[in-house]
């Protein structure tokens, strides 16, 4: 009976709006677009967030990456020539930080070398990396063709290398690379194996692995190229010695990064007399990205909650209008019968009508605008649940907020003052 | 919701006004909109009120119409007495008991004639298809019985109130209560509309207008006039209308 009785007053309700359509649009474009701007800010965001916190994630939130830096020069670096300039991370490091922290899965060392690839005619600009096998149980990318490499090449010093798909497309074009030669600097080394590369070319985030990678044995590495390197400048020339270029250490589990990054700093410090590393911690970059995240959705929410309170006063606005403009159709209803509750419940619904009407047409507009802007701009976005649900459960609280005051103007009408009511 | 008892029911008086004051204060000073009104309408009777413009018959209607409460004496209404009643108790009563006929027919306009007529069983919570076929029946009464789909203002003014008499009797009210119902129709709309309420009446209805027409008046049982907010005089009339004798041949008068 209730159940029925509501029906008809949303039917009511519904026709009463009718009668002034386009009032009544118009009242609802404060919802519309306050809903549809809360959905598709928040698409937006959601999508610019995930893709920054994927990236971060992709090096590894177990991650504790450690770089080697030149460190800040002393006085009188203006003139003097430095003959040779020693710094970074030395290959005890790498056996120091294996042994001495239990949570240490397992360190990849990363001696990197610039290097010109050959084949036939074709040369490609190499980053040579050499590593251990374990790097590619720790940057896990997928395999092409090949194998990666394996404990044996270490033991036997063997002279292969693996490529990525970018660098086996560049030099190796209609081939089959598996078995060529490739000539880096003044080597050959036999392609072994082919893997993907998830580096992008806008790169605003690093990731261990580059493009134009390729891996070999770092017993070879250090063999063939040894640990000085020679960098031309402007008209002088200086020498570099360092020994690993980078250390990525796995810990085993997500609580232990912070206390193992931190530890490893502090023993690195006591070994030497200046600072020439450098640690990045992604899972601490991730979590500064989640807080930005979270500053920038309060800052949205603020947008949208004063967007909606605007559409919230605007519907209360026309109620009360109607409200005045309807005293003589209230007064008859209270002659007739018609409790207090009963007018605040008609009121009531005809606000709730309009303001979930406009909030789904809003919802229609924010999942519409977020797929414009992934097809035409080309950014990630994602329309989530919560967003629209949200929206859902905020329109009907502004009907029944904002609906409220005139509802109770209504009813507390004196029904002969309201009959009078011309 | 108020029941009415079983003894109360078959009472003969279904108002009964003792010493009812209505005062208003204006600035300073006290106004006696009615001024210690005794009353008792039986069952089935047919009254007019008029008087002046200030007389107190518009205080007197509002009050009859539990749109009001005195401020002092008591009212009873079949049996109930209205002076204690809460804002919802007096919604229920009106809901129950009572049935308006406005002077500007005072009909809906978004609602069709049937939404109209329906009005009060809709607040009454009665089902939807049962409220339609009341409707149906009472329409056919008023004689509007193929304007159900109607708006109001598609109608003539006569037929508006009767659509107004429609949704008045819609709840089997135990009085009618009409002001000035034919204040805004012409002479022959007006007493057609007589006519609609002198059968009412003929059927057992117990109706109570306000007129300031001593025509309209004339087709009431009983003229009572009001000066400054007291009942002047009470007059019954014994000989009928000249036209509704000749209509209605069981006419009580």
């Amino acid at each position: 009976m209730l159940n029925t009785r509501f029906i008809r007053n949303v039917r009511l309700g519904i026709k009463t709006l009718m009668l002034h359509k386009m009032r009544s649009i118009l009242t609802m474009m404060g919802m519309v677009f306050g809903v549809g701007a809360v959905i598709a800010m928040l698409a937006v965001g959601e999508g610019a967030s995930k893709e920054a916190l994927d990236q971060i994630r992709r090096l590894g939130s177990q991650n504790i990456i450690i770089t080697s830096q030149k460190p800040a020069q002393g006085s009188g670096s203006g003139s003097m020539r430095i003959r040779l300039n020693i710094y970074g991370l030395l290959y005890d490091d790498l056996d120091r930080i294996t042994q001495s922290f239990k949570h240490v899965e397992r360190a990849v060392p990363a001696k990197l070398i610039r290097g010109t690839g050959r084949v036939g005619g074709r040369a490609l600009e190499l980053r040579l990396v050499g590593t251990t096998p374990n790097w590619f149980e720790l940057v896990d990318r997928e395999r092409i063709a090949g194998r990666v490499m394996v404990p044996r090449d270490m033991e036997t010093n063997a002279n292969i290398v693996v490529l990525t798909e970018h660098g086996a497309r560049k030099l190796l074009a209609g081939q089959d690379p598996i078995g060529t030669k490739v000539k880096i600097n003044q080597g050959y080394f036999e392609v072994v194996g082919i893997i993907k590369s998830e580096s992008t070319d806008s790169g605003s985030m690093q990731t261990p692995d580059e493009k134009i990678d390729a891996y070999i044995p770092l017993n070879v590495a250090i063999e063939r190229f040894g640990d000085i390197t020679t960098i031309r400048g402007q008209g002088s020339r200086s020498r570099e010695k360092v020994e690993l270029h980078q250390l990525i250490v796995q810990v085993d589990s997500i609580e232990h990064v912070e206390a193992t990054a931190a530890g490893i700093e502090r023993m690195l410090m006591t070994f030497r007399p200046k600072k020439d590393y450098k640690i990045s911690v992604p899972l601490a970059l991730l979590r500064q990205a989640e807080a930005t995240q979270r500053t920038f959705n309060i800052v949205l929410g603020s947008i949208a909650g004063i967007s909606l309170l605007i559409g919230g006063i605007g519907i209360m606005n026309i109620m009360l209008a109607s409200v005045t403009e309807r005293t003589r159709e209230i007064g008859i209803r209270r002659a007739i019968g018609a409790r207090r509750k009963q007018i605040i419940g008609q009121f009531l619904i005809e606000t709730i009508v309009l303001s979930v009407t406009g909030g789904f047409i809003g919802i229609g507009i924010g999942v519409l605008i977020p797929w414009l802007i992934t097809m035409f701009a080309d950014m990630p976005t994602i329309v989530t649940l919560w967003s629209v649900l949200l929206s859902v459960v905020i329109s009907i609280g502004v009907g029944m907020i904002f609906g409220m005051y005139p509802a109770m103007r209504a009813a507390n009408l004196d029904p002969i003052v309201a009959l009078r009511h011309e | 919701m108020i029941e009415v008892k079983g003894n109360m029911a078959k009472n003969d008086q279904v108002i009964e006004l003792h010493e009812v004051w209505k005062t208003y204060r204006m600035g300073d000073q006290d106004v006696h909109a009615l001024a210690g009104i005794d009353l008792e309408i039986k069952r089935g009777s047919f009254w007019a009120i008029s008087g002046a413009s200030g007389s107190g018959k518009s205080t007197m209607l509002n009050l009859l119409g539990c749109l009001d409460r005195p401020t002092s004496g008591s009212y009873a209404l079949e049996g109930q007495r209205i002076s204690s009643m809460s804002d919802d108790e007096l919604s229920d009563l009106r809901l129950k008991h009572l049935g308006f006929v406005f002077q500007s027919f005072n009909l809906i306009p978004q609602l069709t004639v049937q939404e109209n007529i329906e009005l009060p069983l809709f607040y009454q919570g009665i089902d939807a298809h049962i409220a339609a076929d009341r409707a149906r029946t009472i329409a056919n009464r008023v004689g509007l019985g193929d304007r159900l789909k109607h708006r109001p203002t598609e109608l003539s003014g006569g037929q508006q109130q009767r659509v107004a008499i429609a949704r008045a009797l819609s709840n089997e009210p135990s009085v009618l209560l009409a002001d000035e119902p034919t204040g805004n129709l012409d002479t022959a709309t007006g007493d057609a509309i007589m006519g609609l309420l002198t059968e009412l009446h003929n059927q057992g209805r117990t109706i109570i207008m306000v007129t300031h027409e001593p025509e309209i008046a004339a087709y009431a049982q009983f003229q009572l006039t009001m000066r400054d907010g007291k009942i002047a005089s009470i007059i019954e009339n014994h000989t009928c209308p000249s036209g509704i004798a000749s209509l209605k041949n069981d006419a009580p008068c």
